[in-house]
């Protein structure tokens, strides 16, 4: 049954593959869309107009890019970027090209998220560090960032669990990971068993990523008493 | 020396301007304790943010030391807030550090070496009595204790002004003591002038040299806290510190009730014995709120006297008699 199933694929390597290339998958472009969006969010937050540093123009062009990546659904955006990573690193298949796409996906998610997190910091924390002298680079480095930091984590960890989403819907045009078996040996076998060990196993790491994840915050977080 | 001159400070709202000062001048002097009180909106916690510069002023000059903040460039004005201490109501600690680094963050600002950072923030977490927390969060320490660490943080860099806005308000009347008491230390140990933004009294009263009274915008009276208490000349500082003429009694029932008014007697003067005793009337104090302030007395004291006509009529006749201000309530 099932685990006759589950067994075969196993022996086969094909799942432990499959997580691999999961988890590959994920936290590659994730990695990727934090190096250019974590500057992102900070850009949006500080140029906001009652940020550090209002520029309302910078911030108003910023957000309106944002938002277009952020409404076209992953599924057409992933087609339509395909060109592009063409360009970026040679190829329109495989994982390289996938990772491309994913990233300028997620980029824009991971910059409202830091944004969001960055904006919950107390102003009065702020204009403290203002009344000692500090520079703007500075209260960002070592204040806004530092002080959002669980924010920061439980935003990389829905981030991550997102971006793992979107990389199972790479499969559709080419890309690997337990999206694809679900797809290739499940779903066009007519093969619903395989579906199902798919699903399961991704649950599976959504749940191992989420649960350490908050418990990093958790540790991370100075403001609980303990 | 602080100076101000003729600032005036506009908000752009989308309501509309709202001006929040209104050519206001005033001077603190080197080594002083100056206070600025007023009821909220009246322009005060603007004013002292326009002290370093955290509210640009929409016209006028702000000199510390001589040199006017608002034409400096903006790295000056970086390394001259260092020399200005601030802190705050919410005592606006980083809470993600803890004590010995949240009094550290305003030395690495200025490049300090970090084992002279330490040391320098040991020292100070002693002068304010918290040396033995230094691992603590701020989530562990109680409201008093945040605010010594928040004046420690001040003090990292040994500024010559600290200023402090509404730095008791959030704290229970045995920690405000307590807080004025490290403040005046400060004061007179380390020579740091001191400006104190408050709307209450006895914070004015008990640790302010000079203090402006400040209402709509505007500087309504300013001068040695002795002299603006014993004679205020404004509506707004009488109001503020003289206990309140205007409260109602009408919840309080029964009988004939007089309101006794002091308007600076001498405080030893003993008017309600002298009353009954020359009267012959029992007579009761159903409310009363009186300051003394450099031996005279402002208030008041209402008092319940006897149903009986008579006797009532000999207590008005011998006020009226003997000069003192009375109301008759209802």
């Amino acid at each position: 049954m099932l685990s006759d199933i589950f067994y075969k694929l196993w022996d086969a390597g094909l799942l432990q593959l499959g997580v691999w290339e999961t988890i590959y998958l994920t936290l590659i472009p994730t990695a990727i869309a934090y190096v250019l969006g974590l500057p992102l969010g900070v850009l949006l937050c500080i140029t906001d107009q009652n940020g550090l540093h209002p520029i309302p123009v910078l911030n108003k062009i910023l957000s309106v890019f944002v938002n277009i990546f952020r409404s076209i659904p992953f599924i057409i955006l992933m087609v339509a970027m395909l060109p592009v990573a063409k360009l970026l690193v040679g190829t329109s298949i495989g994982n390289k090209a996938m990772i491309v796409t994913l990233v300028i996906a997620a980029a824009p998610y991971v910059a409202r998220m830091v944004e969001s997190s960055l904006k919950e910091v107390d102003a009065g924390v702020i204009e403290a560090a203002q009344a000692m002298g500090s520079s703007n680079f500075q209260i960002i480095t070592k204040v806004l960032i530092p002080e959002a930091k669980p924010a920061l984590i439980i935003g990389a960890v829905i981030s991550t669990v997102t971006i793992l989403g979107y990389s199972a819907m790479s499969a559709t045009i080419g890309g690997t990971g337990l999206g694809q078996i679900a797809i290739v040996y499940g779903h066009q076998r007519f093969k619903d068993d395989i579906i199902w060990i798919c699903m399961v196993l991704i649950v599976i790491i959504v749940q191992i990523i989420q649960e350490l994840g908050m418990m990093i915050a958790r540790k991370t977080d100075k403001r609980i008493r303990k | 020396m602080i100076e101000i001159k003729n600032l005036t400070k506009t908000f752009h709202t989308a309501n509309g301007d709202i001006t929040a000062l209104q050519d206001v001048s005033l001077t603190v002097r080197d080594g002083e304790i100056y206070g600025i009180i007023g009821l909220s909106g009246a322009g005060k916690s603007t004013l002292v943010r326009c002290m370093n510069l955290l509210e640009r002023p929409t016209c006028g000059q702000v000199l510390v030391d001589g040199r006017d903040l608002m034409t400096m460039p903006r790295k000056e004005l970086l390394k001259t807030r260092q020399g200005i201490g601030m802190i705050f109501q919410s005592f606006n600690l980083l809470e993600q550090r803890n004590v010995l680094k949240n009094v550290c963050y305003p030395l690495e600002i200025a490049g300090v070496p970090k084992a002279a950072a330490n040391e320098r923030a040991v020292e100070l977490l002693k002068l304010v009595g918290l040396e033995d927390r230094q691992k603590a969060y701020p989530a562990q320490l109680s409201g008093g204790q945040k605010q010594r660490v928040a004046i420690a943080r001040a003090l990292a860099t040994n500024p010559r002004y600290l200023l402090c806005d509404e730095a008791t308000s959030a704290l229970d009347p045995n920690t405000t003591q307590s807080i004025l008491a490290l403040l005046k230390e400060i004061n007179e140990k380390l020579g740091v002038t001191i400006v104190v933004i408050t709307h209450e009294m006895r914070v004015i009263d008990q640790i302010c040299d000079r203090v402006a009274v400040i209402d709509q915008s505007r500087i309504a009276e300013e001068g040695p806290v002795s002299e603006v208490f014993t004679r205020p000349r404004s509506r707004i500082a009488r109001e503020l510190i003289l206990p309140g003429n205007k409260s109602s009694v009408s919840e309080i029932s029964g009988g004939k009730k007089i309101r006794l008014i002091y308007n600076g007697e001498r405080s030893t003067k003993p008017v309600i014995a002298n009353m009954i005793l020359e009267c012959q009337v029992h007579a009761s104090i159903l409310a009363a709120d009186t300051r003394d302030i450099d031996g005279c007395t402002y208030g008041y004291t209402v008092l319940a006297l006897p149903d009986d006509e008579r006797q009532y009529e000999r207590v008005i006749g011998w006020l009226n008699e003997h000069h003192n201000t009375y109301r008759v309530e209802d």
